[in-house]
């Protein structure tokens, strides 16, 4: 029973890739769902399996992917993006713009050092500073909320160099 | 709160006595060090550099009946006293058969070199409540400087006890006491955060507010009996208020973005707030029920940590326009904002002392957060600490100290010192790590 599920649907799926390459439709683009189930349409024998193309998953799922990246890290008592992130929010902006229904909430943290009140604004520069860019690069406003978390939330415990370069953070929450 | 309070002797001018009884000091001092052994509590560490000279020395007899009791009247008494920095205690076995009524020998007592004679007594009543008594014995004035009848619960033992302190220390050194004073803190652990207030002296520790999210900034209302402050609870800043009565609280700021460092006018009506949901860190004041928002800073930068003075004419605040976080003052509608320290590259957490006239703040110099005062006529500045991991400094409500955080151990403490930086001393903590003090207001009873 079971072995005979797995065959099915690997066929299913072999039918399915089939179909995407056949037509002009790119592989990256949205999956035609509705016509891959592989079940003739009002059936209705609870068979129904649907069927998942890796190829059309969606990127931000990807563990691989560059969207998998989203903590960009600042120096201390600074909130300038490093060019070296910069890629890293122009990835997130792109899909941003590609899925303008998509939400993000921008997280800024930093490290122990300090008051809390104003690392609370410190971080809130850094998150603010993520989002600046990614407005710039065409995202709408309302699809970014900012918020601080100042030094709260330390993802590295401990008071070294190390943990405090980790606490200098904005995270990318996707909603 | 309910008890009688009965005052049975006019009081002199004690401010003239203060200065005439110092002159006195310096002699009696060598003897009674050198007669009597001078007790300061074991756990507490007091550090008291430069007014010795000048201590008041104090015997306070044990209170008749207080035997069965759950709280010893004469120790906390005699703990607040010696903890002040004021006061020295003269340890004694002649005053264990003493209480308000005895007539005393005030010259007696001075040879020994006790300049305040404290004595007292604890008597159950038949509905359960305490009628509590005690009676100041001034040995240079010869005279009693109050002898007083409360009427108590037993649940108020302690505080009365404060206040009984609190009196000793206003009619020997002519400024109020602050010991029936409360403080508000924050315990951390992990995922657990307790907003916890005490008693000045660290003990009768209640929690307000217990949360699996961060908690921060607690400001007091100037009466007493709400507190503001920003918690986390729903993944980001938003501002609460508090009534600590009934556990009563609602959200006064929750807009888009970060709500934080609340601060309340001198009289109360008022609530300034930093919000950033026009962009940048803005300061906004509102009425105290969260109506009329107001914004008072513009620009994208820094401006938090509101704080009104006590006029209410100003408020002070943190802010990075000229790069580095320095404090600036602004008019309370936001107009004519000027900087207000200029030494050293980081200047954050102004606290206004009562009289308007000095700000302490939390300063960074070579990398090291210490705790300042800046006599704001003068414009002269003083480093009061020099741990280096201080935070959040406020004054006491008679302006005398300084409540900060500072790290022992690994974990946060508080600490206290003068604000002429002459004593200091730690409040013994349970172990937690504790961060976020702020010094409560005068009560009102």
């Amino acid at each position: 029973m079971k072995h005979s599920m797995l065959k099915y649907l690997a066929i299913s799926a072999m039918v399915a890739a089939l179909a995407a390459c056949s037509s002009a439709v790119p592989l990256n683009d949205k999956p035609e769902v509705e016509s891959k189930t592989g079940t003739a349409p009002g059936s209705g024998d609870g068979r129904a399996v649907p069927t998942v193309t890796p190829g059309n998953a969606d990127p931000l799922n990807d563990p691989q992917g560059v969207l998998a990246k989203r903590s960009v890290y600042f120096d201390y008592d600074s909130y300038t993006v490093k060019s070296e992130y910069r890629e890293l929010v122009q990835n997130h902006a792109k899909y941003l713009l590609a899925n303008p229904n998509r939400k993000v909430v921008v997280q800024g943290n930093t490290d122990e050092r300090g008051g809390a009140e104003y690392n609370l604004a410190l971080g809130q520069r850094r998150a603010d500073a993520v989002k600046t860019l990614m407005l710039a690069l065409g995202v709408k406003e309302g699809q970014i909320e900012t918020v601080s978390l100042g030094k709260e939330k330390p993802k590295a415990t401990g008071s070294n160099e190390a943990a405090w370069a980790e606490n200098r953070r904005s995270d990318i929450v996707y909603q | 709160m309910n008890y009688a309070n009965t005052l049975m002797h006019s009081i002199p001018n004690t401010a003239l006595w203060g200065r005439i009884r110092r002159v006195a000091y310096a002699a009696l001092a060598t003897f009674a060090l050198m007669a009597l052994s001078n007790t300061a509590n074991a756990q507490l560490k007091i550090d008291i550099t430069g007014v010795g000279a000048n201590q008041i020395a104090f015997s306070a007899a044990p209170f008749q009946g207080n035997q069965g009791l759950p709280e010893d009247i004469k120790k906390i008494i005699e703990d607040d006293l010696v903890r002040s920095g004021f006061f020295r205690s003269i340890n004694t076995t002649s005053n264990v058969d003493l209480n308000e009524a005895t007539l005393i020998d005030p010259t007696a007592w001075k040879s020994i070199g006790v300049d305040a004679l404290i004595v007292g007594s604890v008597k159950k009543l038949p509905d359960g409540r305490l009628d509590l008594r005690f009676n100041l014995h001034d040995t240079a004035q010869q005279k009693s400087l109050g002898k007083f009848s409360y009427v108590i619960a037993q649940s108020a033992l302690r505080l009365t006890a404060h206040k009984i302190a609190d009196y000793v220390y206003e009619k020997m050194l002519g400024e109020k006491g602050v010991f029936a004073t409360r403080l508000a803190y924050v315990e951390k652990a992990p995922g657990r955060y307790r907003l916890i207030i005490a008693d000045a002296d660290g003990a009768n520790p209640q929690v307000a507010l217990a949360s699996k999210e961060p908690i921060i900034s607690p400001s007091w209302s100037p009466d007493g009996t709400q507190l503001a402050y920003v918690s986390f609870e729903t993944r980001k800043p938003v501002v609460f208020v508090h009534t600590l009565a009934t556990g009563r609280r609602k959200a006064l700021a929750n807009f888009k973005g970060s709500n934080s460092a609340p601060a309340w006018s001198s009289k109360g009506e008022k609530i300034a707030v930093v919000l950033t949901k026009d962009g940048g860190s803005q300061i906004f004041s509102m009425g105290a029920d969260g109506s009329g928002l107001n914004r008072l800073t513009n620009g994208n930068g820094i401006n938090t940590e509101p704080a009104y003075s006590h006029d209410g004419q100003s408020i002070y605040f943190t802010s990075d326009r000229g790069g580095g976080p320095q404090i600036y003052r602004m008019s309370t509608n936001g107009s004519n904002a000027s900087r207000v320290t200029f030494e050293g590259g980081y200047n954050i957490s102004p606290r206004i002392s009562p009289d308007d006239k000095i700000l302490t703040y939390v300063t960074r110099r070579e990398g090291q957060f210490r705790i300042a005062v800046l006599d704001l006529a003068g414009g002269t500045e003083m480093l009061l600490t020099s741990t280096g991991r201080e935070e959040s400094p406020s004054f006491s409500p008679n302006g005398r100290y300084i409540l900060y955080a500072t790290r022992s151990g690994g974990k946060g403490t508080l600490a206290v010192v003068s604000k002429d930086g002459r004593i200091k001393y730690t409040l013994s903590s349970s172990g937690a790590d504790i961060s976020e003090p702020t010094w409560g207001p005068f009560l009102n009873d």
